[in-house]
């Protein structure tokens, strides 16, 4: 903890003691914070595995109509975010308010790349009619339950991508604030913490790719 | 960390008095609405939750004496059967979601937590203000879907009627969605907190049991009510777009929900229970004058409560069409939980062994709940069987259990804690002698109220019916006596609380003695609790110890307190 040694008055509130002590609350919220995402998903990820373990033909067959590139492309592109956040966290440690704007601008670009790729993955699906549950009027896979395995995929990676959308919101709001010189080594609580959410965000991703597109 | 600093830089440690008579507190110190409204002072935000959950209490109260009403007669008296699906629907999800899950933790214990650990507030105290303001916009949606159209599916919301119904079902589970995260926020807020900002001295051993309960009710909020998010949010999403998860028409599965359900609600009642043996921990041992009996047991067994309780959700599904697998091992899983809270009941027997018992109102709403509480849990225990559990299933009894449970448990120990900690919130004694009448008449009422549920439900009497055959008649009218009798019960306490306001003797800082820092602090608190940092070093059930050894500060004032005024008497130095 590079900031912990020195103690920046101003940004303590009135009822810690000291900096150090500020900083690892904010930490130990946004861990249990993480924790209620992974429950949030958990829900989706167990109706995934029900309906998949009693219709296993169904998601190999459903899985066919994913475009495995274009979803590899993605998984590379969080993955690179992911960096980038990073390098902005190690950037503000090392008081480098300039890196830490570029590398949060870069996130932000690779964050809207994603979506970008994730809005003509959903409207060639939209197009033949693969749409959730009763709209659904696709007729390339012969199953019954055709709809519910995109009902679940519509759930999930569109929960993801709101997640994708609420990040750029808080790196933009961060943008706003590295320019007003908010951060510094001394103090980069919010710059840690939505780095924290923005792995999290990916590493939903790396289980949501495999399971979704890599099973046929 | 705090110990070893303390070590480090030799502080010196002095006792100091307690301003008796304090003329600047926490209700004065900022004046206004708008002083409430954005407050960010943990004391303040939890009477705000406390006057919003007693409202909705009230609310929920008149509708079940509506329904009570309704089935004085078999047949149709007040309300047509359609009228009273939304109400008993309503009471069951306002009841729930507004006013119990709300109750102990995030009215007392957003009051009592932080000064109980000797810390100036929660860890986030902007955040606490947020989850209050969710919690209302939640309500505020609950209470739209009153105007717009009562729900009629019980407070289960369950599929596949849910998705059919023309009723307002997803503005009120849009209400419960958002009134989850604000119980998610209060959680994580308290863990931090009591993790965090533990004053200099108090290891994990000296905290109250109060706190050792809010903390295993704080994880399950943490772990489970994202469940209920998801669920709900399924569930609105199926109404909304027809994603056909939950809806067997379109290939999906109802059971499911119900799991989903039950995964969030059944660790829920341990949300609303848990948070209730931490009051009562804390009246039996001071009306008691004694240590608590099995400090670590009663610690570790709410710990083991939050664990179990999180793996026993299948009992409410044994005639779903679950596995007969699962449904046995959910049975003996059941019957497991019962092993922690009898931990619990028989450490508050011992506490009370020998001990000068007071029989002050508090202590009698606590003598209330180990009664109630315990035919709630041993009936619960026998709707855990299977065998019963099929015949018993759906009928009066289980609502005469989960009454038990809830109304004879959670409420009264809330009872307890309100008349306990009236002093300390209001600076303000309540009238003892129409206390105990009020407990004596809520204790009679509630059991004329239920224990014929019992009855009747053992018979036969299925739950949620809106007439019935006519050898119900005799049990239903006595119900029904019962339930006025509670109603009347309710307003007394209402109206002697409220002239103790108003007119009521002033409270000293510590009148029944209690060991605990909360008590450690006038009546009512100061703006920011303490004037000064307590140290502590005896443990919160320290009865042996003279009640002078309890005030202990930091010597000096650091800069965070700047009310240096209260340094009266330096006693001794350690």
């Amino acid at each position: 903890m590079a900031q912990a040694s020195s103690i920046n008055k101003s940004r303590v509130q009135h009822h810690f003691m000291n900096a150090e002590q500020q900083f690892s609350s904010s930490k130990l919220g946004m861990w249990l914070f993480l924790f209620t995402e992974i429950m949030f998903f958990g829900g989706l990820f167990v109706a995934y595995i029900i309906y998949r373990s009693w219709n296993p033909e169904l998601f190999t067959m459903a899985a066919t109509q994913l475009d495995t590139m274009l979803g590899a492309v993605n998984t590379v592109v969080l993955i690179g975010s992911s960096l980038t956040i990073a390098l902005a966290i190690r950037s503000a440690q090392l008081n480098d308010t300039k890196k830490i704007f570029y590398y949060l601008l870069s996130t932000i670009a690779l964050a809207t790349v994603f979506l970008v790729i994730k809005y003509f993955e959903y409207t060639a699906k939209f197009d033949v009619g693969i749409l959730p549950g009763a709209m659904y009027t696709f007729e390339g896979i012969d199953h019954p339950k055709a709809n519910i395995f995109f009902s679940i995929y519509y759930m999930m990676t569109g929960l993801h991508g709101l997640h994708v959308l609420i990040g750029i919101g808080l790196m933009l709001w961060l943008l706003v604030r590295v320019k007003a010189g908010d951060y510094s080594s001394e103090y980069y609580t919010p710059v840690e913490m939505t780095g924290l959410y923005w792995h999290i965000v990916d590493i939903i991703w790396i289980f949501l790719f495999p399971l979704m597109y890599l099973i046929d | 960390m705090e110990q070893a600093s303390l070590n480090a830089k030799k502080l010196k440690v002095r006792y100091f008095d307690i301003d008796e008579n304090p003329s600047e507190h926490y209700l004065n110190a900022e004046k206004g609405l708008k002083s409430w409204l954005l407050t960010v002072d943990h004391k303040r935000i939890g009477l705000m939750y406390l006057a919003s959950v007693i409202l909705f209490f009230f609310v929920g109260g008149v509708l079940a004496v509506v329904l009570r009403t309704e089935l004085f007669t078999p047949t149709e008296n007040l309300m047509n059967a359609d009228t009273y699906n939304r109400i008993f629907t309503l009471h069951g999800a306002i009841m729930v979601f507004l006013f119990i899950i709300p109750s102990i933790p995030a009215a007392l214990g957003n009051f009592l937590l932080p000064m109980m650990l000797g810390a100036k507030d929660v860890a986030f105290p902007r955040l606490n203000l947020a989850s209050f303001y969710i919690y209302s916009v939640g309500a505020i949606f609950a209470l739209i879907s009153l105007a717009v159209n009562p729900i009629d599916t019980g407070w289960t919301f369950y599929t596949p009627y849910s998705i059919q119904t023309g009723s307002a079902v997803i503005l009120i589970t849009l209400g419960v969605f958002i009134m989850g995260f604000s119980s998610i926020l209060t959680g994580m807020n308290f863990i931090v907190t009591i993790h965090k900002l533990r004053a200099p001295g108090l290891t994990w051993g000296k905290l109250p049991l109060f706190i050792w309960a809010m903390y295993a009710t704080s994880i399950i909020q943490v772990l489970a009510t994202p469940v209920l998010a998801i669920t709900l949010g399924l569930l609105i999403m199926e109404r909304f777009l027809g994603i056909g998860i939950f809806d067997p028409a379109l290939g999906g599965d109802p059971v499911l929900y119900q799991h989903f359900f039950w995964f969030y609600s059944h660790p829920a009642v341990y949300i609303m229970i848990v948070p209730a043996f931490g009051v009562i921990s804390e009246v039996i041992s001071t009306f008691s004058r004694k240590t608590i009996f099995g400090y670590w047991a009663i610690a570790m067994s709410s710990l083991a409560i939050a664990f179990i309780g999180s793996l026993v959700w299948g009992h409410h599904m044994f005639v779903s069409g679950q596995s007969e697998l699962s449904t046995v091992v959910f049975s003996f899983l059941t019957f497991f939980v019962g092993i922690p809270t009898g931990i619990k009941i028989f450490n508050w027997l011992a506490t009370m062994y020998k001990g000068s018992i007071d029989m002050k109102t508090p202590m009698l709403y606590a003598m209330i709940f180990l009664f109630l509480f315990t035919i709630g849990g041993v009936t619960g225990i026998m709707l855990g069987a299977i065998s019963v559990n099929v015949h018993l299933h759906d009928t009066y009894y289980v609502v005469a259990h989960f009454h038990y449970v809830m109304m004879g448990g959670t409420v009264m120990a809330f009872l307890a804690g309100i008349h306990f900690w009236w002093p300390k919130m209001t600076g303000k004694m309540y009238s003892e002698f129409w206390g105990r009448i009020a407990a004596v008449i809520i204790f009679i009422g509630f059991n004329v109220t239920f224990l014929p549920q019992f009855i009747m439900g053992s018979q036969g009497m299925p739950r949620r019916y809106f007439n019935y055959i006519e050898q119900f008649q005799s049990m239903h009218q006595l119900s029904t006596i019962g339930s006025y009798l509670l109603g009347i019960g309710f307003l007394i306490i209402g109206a002697y609380l409220l002239h103790s306001l108003f007119r009521g003797e002033k409270a000293s800082s510590n009148p029944f003695g209690s060991r605990t820092l909360d008590w450690m602090t006038s009546s009512p608190p100061a703006h920011h609790n303490f004037n000064y940092t307590p140290v502590v070093y005896n443990g919160p059930y320290d009865f042996h110890k003279p009640i002078a050894d309890f005030t202990i500060g930091i010597a000096g004032s650091d800069e965070h307190h700047g009310h240096g005024e209260t340094v009266k008497a330096d006693k001794a130095e350690a």
